[in-house]
C-alpha cells in the first residue's frame, strides 16, 4: 500500500515537472507587437533599451534621463524604458534573459559576442531600416564589419578602440624612465618591466592574463599585434601556430622567468589587473583606453596617472568595443523607434553620448581617446574637435596612441571566439607558472585541439 | 474521511507550499536539462532534437577526460581532507571538558560567511608573494609555495578552501552523532583499561559507522559539483589543473552559448551522482531501521 502510494506520487511529480516544462516549452521570447504589423508611421511605441547607468553612478543616470527627456520631446510618439544594469551586459544572464522573456528590446553587447548571437540567431536583422541610421556611411569599415555577417547588419556600435599598451606614468618616473616615450618594441617593454619590478616589492613590471578565457583573448590581441592570425582566411583551421605566436609566448616566459619583471602571482583575470593597476604597483599592460577609464571609475586610480600607447610593433589591433543589438523578436516599428534612440545617443556629436560639453559641466571626464566609430570621416572630425574643445583629462597621454590609430588596422575576433580563447588559456598558464614549460609542444597541442573546434563548427 | 482531510488541512497546506517551491526549483529544471540534453536552442525559436549530438560534442572536447579526472582527484582528496578533519574535530570538542560552546561555535563560523568571501580571502592566504600562507611558511624559514599557481599543488589548494569553507556542518553532525553514543560504552571501555585511541576505534567508530557512511556519500555528492573554488580562484588553469565537470558544464552554457552540451554534461554528472545518492537512501533506511 506504502509503496503504491509512494509510485502515484512519483508519477504525479513526474507529470508536473513535463507539464511545467511543456508549459515553458510554449512561451515565447516575444516582444510586444506581433512581427510584421504595420501601424501608422507616428503610432506609440515603447522600446526596452539596455544600459541605462545604475542610480549609484548618479552623475551618468541623470546624463541618460536628460537624453531620454530630449528624444522623447523631439519623438512625442516613443517612450524609452531604460533598464540599468551594471555591468551593463553580463554574458552569465545573457541567454537566461533570452530564455526568461526579459531580454530588452534594444540590449548591449561587446564586440566579443556579436558574431556568437548572430550565429546563435539571437538578434534581430536591421538590414532593411539601416538606411535611415544617417551617420551610418560615415563608420569606419572595420567597425561596420562587427555587426555584419554577409550583407546583413544586426546592430549598431557605441565605442569602438584598438588595443594598445596602457602604462603607469607616475611608475614610469620613478623607474627613471620617460612617460612621454613609451616603450615602441618588445625589447623596450622588457626594459621597462626590468626597470619598475626593481621599484622594490611588489611591483609588477608587466601583467598578463592567462584564465577565465582571458589568457587566450590577450594572445589574441598580442598575436594580431604582432601580425599573426588566429585562423586561416577561409576560417577552417587555426593558424596562431606561427613564429608570431611564439614570439608571443616565447616574450611572456622571458620576461617571467628570466626578467623576473611580471611578478609571481598568475592565473590573473580581467579584475586582477585592473586592481594592480588602479593601487599602482603594476607598470605596464595590453588594454584600450577604457581600462583608464575602468581604473579611475572603479578602481581608484586617476586619469593622470595613467597614458596610453600603440601596441609595440604592431600593423594591426584586437579590435574592441561595445553596441547594441536588436530582440530578434522585435517588430519593425520598435526597430526603428530604437535605431532612432541610438542614433540620437550614441552617434550624433554633440548629443548623447558626445555632449562633451554637458559632460565637462557635470563633471565627467573629456578627452579619452575613444571611441573612435567614424575615422576621418567628418563626424569624427568633428567628435574630436569637441573633445579637444572640452577636454578634462590630459589628452597628451595618449598622444603617441591616437598618432598610430590612423595606421594600425583594427581585426576582428576569430570564429569561435571564447572556445579558441579557452584553449589558448593553457600555453599562457602555462609559460607563467612553468619555467620548464615547452612552448613548441604547448602550440602544437593548442593548435590540435583548436582545429578540432573549428572542423566541428565548420 | 472528511473530518481527518480537516483535521490535517494546515499540514496539507504546508506540503503543497514544499511540492510547488520543488516543483519550481528542482524538479522543473531538471526535467528541462534533459529535455535540453538533447535539443539545440537559441531560446528564441522553438528548439531542434538533436539526438546524442550534443552528448558526442562532449565527450570528443579534449577537456572531457580531463575534467573528469580532475573532479574526481578533487573528490578523492577532498574525502582525504574533509572528511577525516570534521571527524577528528568532533571528536576532539566532544572531549573537552570546558569552553565547547566557544569552541563550536568557532569551527562553524566559516560556514556562515559567504562562499564568495571565503573563496576571495583564501586567493590572498595564497598570494606567491604577500599571501599569509608563504609569510607564515618564511618566518619558519620554508620557501614559499606557488599554491595556485603549480599544477602539483593548484587542485589540493582548492580542498583547502572546501574543507575549511565546510568544516563546520560536518563537525556538528559529527559531534550529534557523538553524543548520542550511551557514555556506559565509554566508561566499560575505560574499566577495560583503553586509551583515548583505542575508545576512538572500538566504541566511537563503530557506534557512528552509519552517520559516517552517510556522510561519505553526501560529501561525494557535494564535492563532485565543485564549481565556485576554481571558478573564482583558478579560472580552471593552469593549464586546465582545475577545469572540473561543473566549470566545464558552465564554459559550454555561459561562455559558449551551447546550452544542450551543458545540460549532457550536467546529465552524465547527474546520473554518475545518483549512484551515490541510492547509497545515501539506503545507508538513511537502514539508519532509521
Amino acid at each position: 500500500m506504502r509503496r503504491s502510494g509512494y509510485r502515484r506520487n512519483l508519477g504525479l511529480l513526474l507529470v508536473t515537472g513535463f507539464g511545467l516544462s511543456a508549459a515553458a516549452c510554449g512561451t515565447s521570447g516575444e516582444t510586444g507587437d506581433k512581427a510584421g504589423s504595420t501601424p501608422a508611421a507616428d503610432a506609440k511605441v515603447s522600446i526596452t533599451v539596455g544600459c541605462q547607468p545604475p542610480k549609484t553612478n548618479p552623475i551618468e543616470r541623470k546624463e541618460w534621463d536628460e537624453d531620454v527627456a530630449a528624444f522623447q520631446k523631439s519623438h512625442p510618439n516613443i517612450t524609452i524604458e531604460g533598464k540599468d544594469a551594471f555591468p551593463c551586459i553580463n554574458p552569465d544572464t545573457f541567454q537566461a534573459k533570452l530564455a526568461g522573456g526579459t531580454m530588452e528590446d534594444v540590449f548591449y553587447v561587446y564586440f566579443t559576442d556579436v558574431q556568437k548571437i548572430v550565429a546563435a540567431g539571437q538578434a534581430a536583422d536591421i538590414t532593411p531600416y539601416i538606411d535611415t541610421v544617417k551617420p551610418y556611411k560615415d563608420f569606419r569599415p572595420d567597425v561596420v564589419s562587427v555587426f555584419k555577417q554577409g550583407e546583413k547588419v544586426y546592430g549598431l556600435p557605441r565605442n569602438n578602440y584598438s588595443t594598445g599598451l596602457v602604462f603607469n606614468r607616475k611608475l614610469f618616473t620613478q623607474a627613471g624612465l620617460d612617460p612621454n616615450a613609451p616603450p615602441k618594441t618588445w625589447a623596450e617593454v622588457r626594459e621597462a618591466a626590468k626597470k619598475i619590478a626593481g621599484l622594490g616589492a611588489g611591483h609588477v613590471g608587466f601583467g598578463e592574463y592567462s584564465a577565465g578565457n582571458t589568457g587566450g583573448w590577450h594572445f589574441a590581441a598580442s598575436l594580431y599585434g604582432r601580425g599573426g592570425d588566429m585562423v586561416s582566411a577561409d576560417g577552417k583551421t587555426a593558424a596562431f601556430n606561427s613564429p608570431q605566436g611564439k614570439a608571443v609566448l616565447d616574450n611572456l616566459k622571458q620576461m617571467r622567468w628570466t626578467d623576473n619583471s611580471m611578478g609571481a602571482k598568475q592565473l590573473l583575470q580581467w579584475e586582477d589587473l585592473m586592481r594592480m593597476m588602479g593601487g599602482g604597483k603594476l607598470g605596464m599592460m595590453i588594454g584600450a583606453p577604457d581600462v583608464v577609464q575602468a581604473v579611475n571609475n572603479d578602481f581608484k586610480g586617476k586619469f593622470e596617472d595613467y597614458g596610453v600607447a600603440p601596441l609595440p610593433e604592431s600593423t594591426h589591433s584586437l579590435s574592441g568595443g561595445d553596441g547594441y543589438m536588436f530582440h530578434p523578436k522585435a517588430t519593425p516599428e520598435k526597430i526603428k523607434a530604437g535605431l532612432l534612440w541610438l542614433e540620437f545617443k550614441n552617434l550624433t556629436p554633440g548629443e548623447g553620448q558626445f555632449n562633451y560639453e554637458r559632460a565637462k559641466e557635470i563633471g565627467r571626464p573629456v578627452g579619452l581617446p575613444y571611441p573612435d566609430l567614424y575615422g576621418t570621416a567628418e563626424p569624427g572630425e568633428k567628435v574630436l574637435e569637441l573633445r579637444k574643445q572640452f577636454a578634462t583629462v590630459p589628452v597628451e597621454n595618449f598622444t603617441s596612441y591616437v598618432e598610430a590609430s590612423g595606421t594600425i588596422q583594427n581585426k576582428l575576433e576569430p570564429p569561435k571566439a571564447q572556445e579558441l580563447y579557452a584553449i589558448l588559456d593553457t600555453p599562457m598558464s602555462a609559460v607563467l607558472t612553468r619555467q620548464d614549460a615547452n612552448i613548441d609542444e604547448l602550440l602544437a597541442d593548442a593548435e590540435a585541439k583548436a582545429n578540432k573546434v573549428l572542423a566541428k563548427s565548420s | 474521511m472528511r473530518r481527518g482531510l480537516r483535521r490535517n488541512l494546515t499540514a496539507y497546506g504546508f506540503l503543497c507550499g514544499a511540492l510547488i517551491c520543488f516543483a519550481f526549483f528542482s524538479w522543473y529544471p531538471m526535467v528541462r536539462e534533459v529535455l535540453l540534453s538533447f535539443q539545440k536552442t537559441n531560446f528564441v525559436d522553438e528548439p531542434t532534437w538533436v539526438g546524442w549530438d550534443n552528448f558526442l560534442t562532449v565527450i570528443e572536447d579534449s577537456a572531457f577526460a580531463g575534467a573528469w579526472l580532475n573532479t574526481v582527484t578533487f573528490t578523492g582528496l577532498a574525502l582525504l581532507v574533509g572528511f577525516i578533519v570534521p571527524f577528528v574535530a568532533a571528536i576532539v570538542l566532544n572531549e573537552l571538558r570546558h569552553a565547547q560552546a566557544y569552541l563550536r561555535f568557532v569551527v562553524y563560523l566559516p560556514v556562515m560567511l559567504p562562499p564568495a568571501v571565503v573563496v576571495l580571502l583564501f586567493k590572498w592566504f595564497y598570494d606567491p608573494g604577500s599571501g599569509l600562507f608563504n609569510q607564515a611558511l618564511g618566518v619558519v624559514g620554508i620557501p614559499g609555495l606557488s599554491w595556485l599557481d603549480s599544477t602539483d599543488t593548484a587542485l589540493i589548494s582548492l580542498v583547502i578552501v572546501s574543507t575549511w569553507m565546510n568544516l563546520g556542518t560536518g563537525t556538528l553532525i559529527y559531534l550529534a552523532a557523538l553524543q548520542s553514543i550511551p557514555s556506559d560504552l565509554y566508561e566499560a571501555a575505560e574499566l577495560d583499561g583503553a586509551g583515548l585511541f583505542k575508545r576512538v576505534w572500538h566504541v566511537t567508530i563503530p557506534q557512528t559507522r552509519l552517520i559516517l557512511m552517510v556522510m561519505l556519500m553526501l560529501q561525494i555528492v557535494a564535492t563532485m559539483q565543485v564549481f565556485i573554488e576554481p571558478y573564482l580562484l583558478t579560472g580552471g588553469g593552469p593549464e586546465n589543473g582545475t577545469v572540473t565537470v561543473a566549470y566545464l558544464m558552465y564554459q559550454y552554457a555561459f561562455n559558449f552559448g551551447n546550452f544542450g552540451a551543458g545540460g549532457a554534461l550536467g546529465l552524465m554528472l547527474m546520473l554518475v551522482l545518483m549512484v551515490f545518492s541510492v547509497f545515501y537512501l539506503r545507508l538513511s533506511r537502514e539508519e532509521q531501521n
